[in-house]
């Protein structure tokens, strides 16, 4: 089986700090993979890299056994990766609707032309289909009865669920979620979990940063662990929870209590 | 017919009306740009202005047919605007703002320098030869342009640009190529301001590069800012507003522009979004209609 | 021949930074393009030459009375104009800013007429010193002196007073200013205050170069200068003294090699290509994408 997306060597300098230092991740079709790591290791970094927000100064990123690294974020995010925000990033004087359209924009293609022969034919049925598949996209994350408020005024746990819709509706292969559990209460994770347990299911393959080990490990297939920039362990989550490097690095005030 | 019906109406009065439709045209073009995608543009009157020239040169030089001349000085403009739109618009915020600043001033220094141009006498320019008066083709244009701006605003290619103002980090994520639509943004707002110059010159007959000036941009921003920035409904009523208020003022005589500034300073304080700020209208008129908003969304709910 | 052109343009220049000064810390602090900055200066002048005309004072009299009253216009028009504002969008503060500037330039031209005024004579009798074959006027080396030592004393008290320490705390996190006891209104209103003074003296001194005073002096000077703060980089007090000599002194040549109908788009131009190769000005700071 081939990886959906790898990184090898992924290194990036900002001035002289080293924030991801030669990170080699697989993340493998279908599985839901997580990455975790202390405040400041890089997992959002990493997301960023793989986004391209930022190129790698070294190293190769590939998706889907294509070279991405130090290609434009839409150029990726067209080619099938979505993602969300640790730092909730919707578009906020917008609708929710508006948010999740946006989201779906890569699959449509009528533009400025479109937009000016709004009332023919072919450009009613493409804003059709984009409606429908934006709709689709919030039931799975259960908004669709929000689908008319103006994002910002959400409560925050919806906010972050709102902005996987946005995600999903890129019709990705692979989803980057960044933290989602955060600031959410223990029935929302629960929710949560079943959610991204849905969206596997559908067949996209997910890839989460998280703090919440307890969600973590409920949920994920593998663990790759991060420290300083640098992978210190990867494997299955029992695996990782008895890896000595990740007590120390990470879990080494958690084992105590 | 229509010309008699035009004739009937006060000259005083028509000259007003007619400056409130080629305001809307500008503003509704300007809003594009700004009020939609959020690139603040200090330089929208160096488009009108290369629209006022290209479709006065046009009628003097080659005697195109006038509504030809006013689509091609539309996409002469548009295509300046992308020109330069390729290098400027990656630049961010104030920087953005100042290097279009700084493009119209030197759009206005170079046309007040050509020969073409008639440097500083400025051209005069023949009414056109058309079967519609003047102020009734300007009344078409400025409904034209307030429904294609409709239009975009709903569009994908309107959700596009919203995005990119709202987030460009989170609108490249979604697969928004924002450099080529900031780029069509502006070359769409600034084929507006040409059409606006081009009805501007060849009504008021005569065109000086030195009135297209800095004040001039300021003048089409403060129509949006006042409305209410990315409102059509806000850009219409500015610019209606802004394009009478120095008229209406005149009685002041030389305490207008006085007047004419504390109010902006008053407005903005007490209504910093603008007078129709934060209104939605669709809904509003919905409403108003008796239609249920959500309508067309529990159709899909069903469906599904 | 090059030195004479090299001194017209730092005397020159020097104005220009005067006035860029005001427009880079306002910035810096508040995020705020003010508008009415070039009015304040027009102002300047205006009070500089009453003071000379009707009062008979001498020149650096009048240059600190004109200074005082523009201190006090500056916190002024930023309490009515633009502290309401603070917390709506910039762009409400931006048209804010052009209402008062549109404001106050009719009304000097209600209150001073639409004709231009000079300074007369007397103000400051000017000599001619020929060094080598370059003929200098006192009056550019007192432009060039008085700049000098405006902007000396804006650096001594931004580096080294306990308000410029405040102010620079302000202008690298409002919020957290606020949080670590800075009053942040007043150093607002101080920040006013030092830019309005600077663009006070700009205004007499540049009313002396040209020998005119009219109400609408603001507008061209008032947007030259804020091309020189963004070409230096905006928020950069350095950035805006170098920006400003560098716009004078290519105009001044731009002109002296013949290109003088092309004067005000010259400093534009500049502004223009520096800023495509480097987009936040030539010591302004690079703006690191945060996610």
């Amino acid at each position: 089986m081939t990886a959906l997306l790898k990184l090898d060597n992924a290194t990036i300098r900002f001035g002289g700090l080293v924030a991801v230092n030669g990170v080699n991740l697989d993340v493998e079709e279908g599985e839901i993979m997580a990455l975790i790591g202390p405040n400041g290791a890089g997992k959002s970094t990493i997301f960023n890299l793989i986004t391209g927000i930022y190129p790698p100064t070294e190293g190769g990123i590939s998706f889907k056994g294509k070279s991405i690294a130090g290609l434009q974020p839409h150029v990726i995010a067209g080619g099938g990766i979505g993602r969300t925000f640790q730092n909730i990033r919707l578009f906020n004087e917008l609708t929710v609707l508006e948010n999740v359209l946006i989201g779906a924009h890569t699959r449509g293609s009528w533009n400025l032309t479109g937009a000016l022969l709004k009332l023919l034919p072919p450009v009613r049925r493409e804003e059709g289909r984009l409606l429908e598949l934006a709709i689709h996209c919030l039931s799975q994350v259960d908004l669709a009865h929000k689908a008319y408020e103006q994002a910002c005024n959400l409560p925050y746990g919806e906010q972050r669920r709102l902005e996987i819709a946005r995600a999903l509706a890129i019709e990705p292969a692979l989803i980057l979620l960044d933290e989602p559990a955060a600031g959410m209460n223990p029935q929302e994770k629960q929710t949560l979990l079943t959610m991204v347990r849905n969206i596997r299911a559908s067949g996209v393959t997910v890839f989460l940063v998280e703090h919440d080990m307890k969600f973590v490990m409920g949920l994920s297939d593998r663990i790759a662990v991060l420290d300083y920039g640098v992978k210190i362990a990867d494997g299955k989550p029992e695996e990782v929870r008895a890896n000595p490097a990740v007590i120390e690095a990470y879990l080494g005030k958690g084992a105590t209590n | 017919m229509l010309q008699g019906f035009v004739n009937s109406i006060d000259p005083y009065f028509l000259q007003i009306l007619v400056n409130i439709g080629i305001g809307i045209i500008l503003a509704l073009g300007l809003n594009i740009i700004t009020g939609l995608t959020g690139q603040l543009s200090l330089g929208h009157a160096a488009f009108m202005s290369v629209g006022a020239f290209a479709g006065a040169l046009l009628t003097l030089k080659t005697g195109t047919p006038f509504y030809l001349t006013l689509i091609l000085s539309g996409l002469f403009t548009a295509a300046v605007a992308a020109l330069i739109g390729w290098p400027i618009l990656r630049l961010t915020g104030d920087y953005l703002a100042i290097c279009t600043l700084g493009f119209a001033e030197i759009v206005k220094v170079v046309f007040l320098n050509l020969e073409i141009t008639n440097k500083a006498l400025g051209l005069t320019v023949p009414p056109p030869q058309t079967a519609l008066p003047m102020p009734v083709i300007v009344l078409i244009v400025a409904i034209l342009t307030i429904i294609a701006s409709t239009f975009i605003q709903n569009s994908r290619f309107g959700r596009a640009l919203k995005a990119i103002r709202d987030d460009e980090i989170a609108a490249e994520s979604m697969g928004i190529n924002i450099a080529r639509y900031k780029v069509q943004a502006f070359a769409v707002s600034a084929f507006m301001a040409g059409t606006g110059g081009c009805l501007y010159a060849h009504f008021l007959g005569y065109i000086n590069p030195s009135d297209f000036g800095f004040l001039k941009s300021v003048d089409m921003l403060s129509m949006i800012v006042l409305g209410g920035l990315g409102s059509i409904p806000g850009a219409v009523f500015g610019a209606s507003i802004l394009s009478a208020a120095p008229e209406f003022l005149r009685f002041m005589s030389q305490y207008r522009m006085m007047v004419y500034g504390a109010l902006m300073v008053f407005l903005m304080v007490f209504r910093p979004n603008g007078l129709l700020g934060g209104i939605n209208f669709t809904d509003l008129v919905l409403r108003k209609l008796g239609v249920r908003p959500r309508g067309a969304l529990r159709n899909l709910e069903e469906k599904q | 021949m090059f030195l004479q052109q090299l001194i017209n343009g730092i005397a020159l220049g020097s104005t220009y930074a005067l006035i860029a000064l005001g427009y880079t810390m306002v910035y810096g602090i508040i995020a705020l393009i003010n508008f009415a900055h070039g009015e304040i200066f027009m102002a300047g002048a205006f009070v500089g030459l009453l003071m000379v005309g009707v009062f008979k004072l001498n020149i650096f009299l009048a240059m600190a009375c004109a200074m005082i009253f523009c201190m006090i216009m500056g916190v002024v028009i930023e309490f009515i104009a633009y502290r309401p504002l603070r917390k709506s969008s910039r762009l409400s503060a931006f048209i804010s800013a052009i209402g008062v500037s549109t404001f106050l330039s009719s009304l000097a031209l209600m209150v001073f007429g639409a004709n231009a005024k000079g300074f007369p004579d007397q103000a400051f009798p000017s000599q001619q010193i020929s060094i080598g074959d370059a003929d200098i006027s006192t009056l550019q080396l007192l432009i060039i002196g008085v700049s000098a030592v405006l902007m000396i004393s804006l650096e001594f008290i931004v580096q080294k007073t306990k308000v410029g320490k405040a102010m620079r705390a302000t202008s690298e996190d409002y919020n957290t200013a606020a949080l670590m006891g800075v009053n942040v209104n007043f150093v607002i209103s101080f920040t006013f205050a030092l830019g309005s003074a600077l663009a006070a003296a700009g205004g007499v001194l540049v009313g002396m170069l040209f020998n005119a005073v009219s109400f609408n002096m603001g507008l061209m000077a008032g947007l030259k200068a804020f091309a020189a703060a963004v070409l230096g980089g905006i928020g950069s007090i350095p950035g805006a003294m170098l920006g400003g000599l560098l716009l004078g002194v290519t105009e001044v040549f731009g002109v002296a090699i013949g290109y003088s109908s092309y004067r005000d788009a010259i400093a534009f131009a500049i502004l223009v290509l520096v800023l495509l190769v480097r987009p936040t000005g030539l010591l302004g700071r690079k703006i690191l994408k945060k996610v």
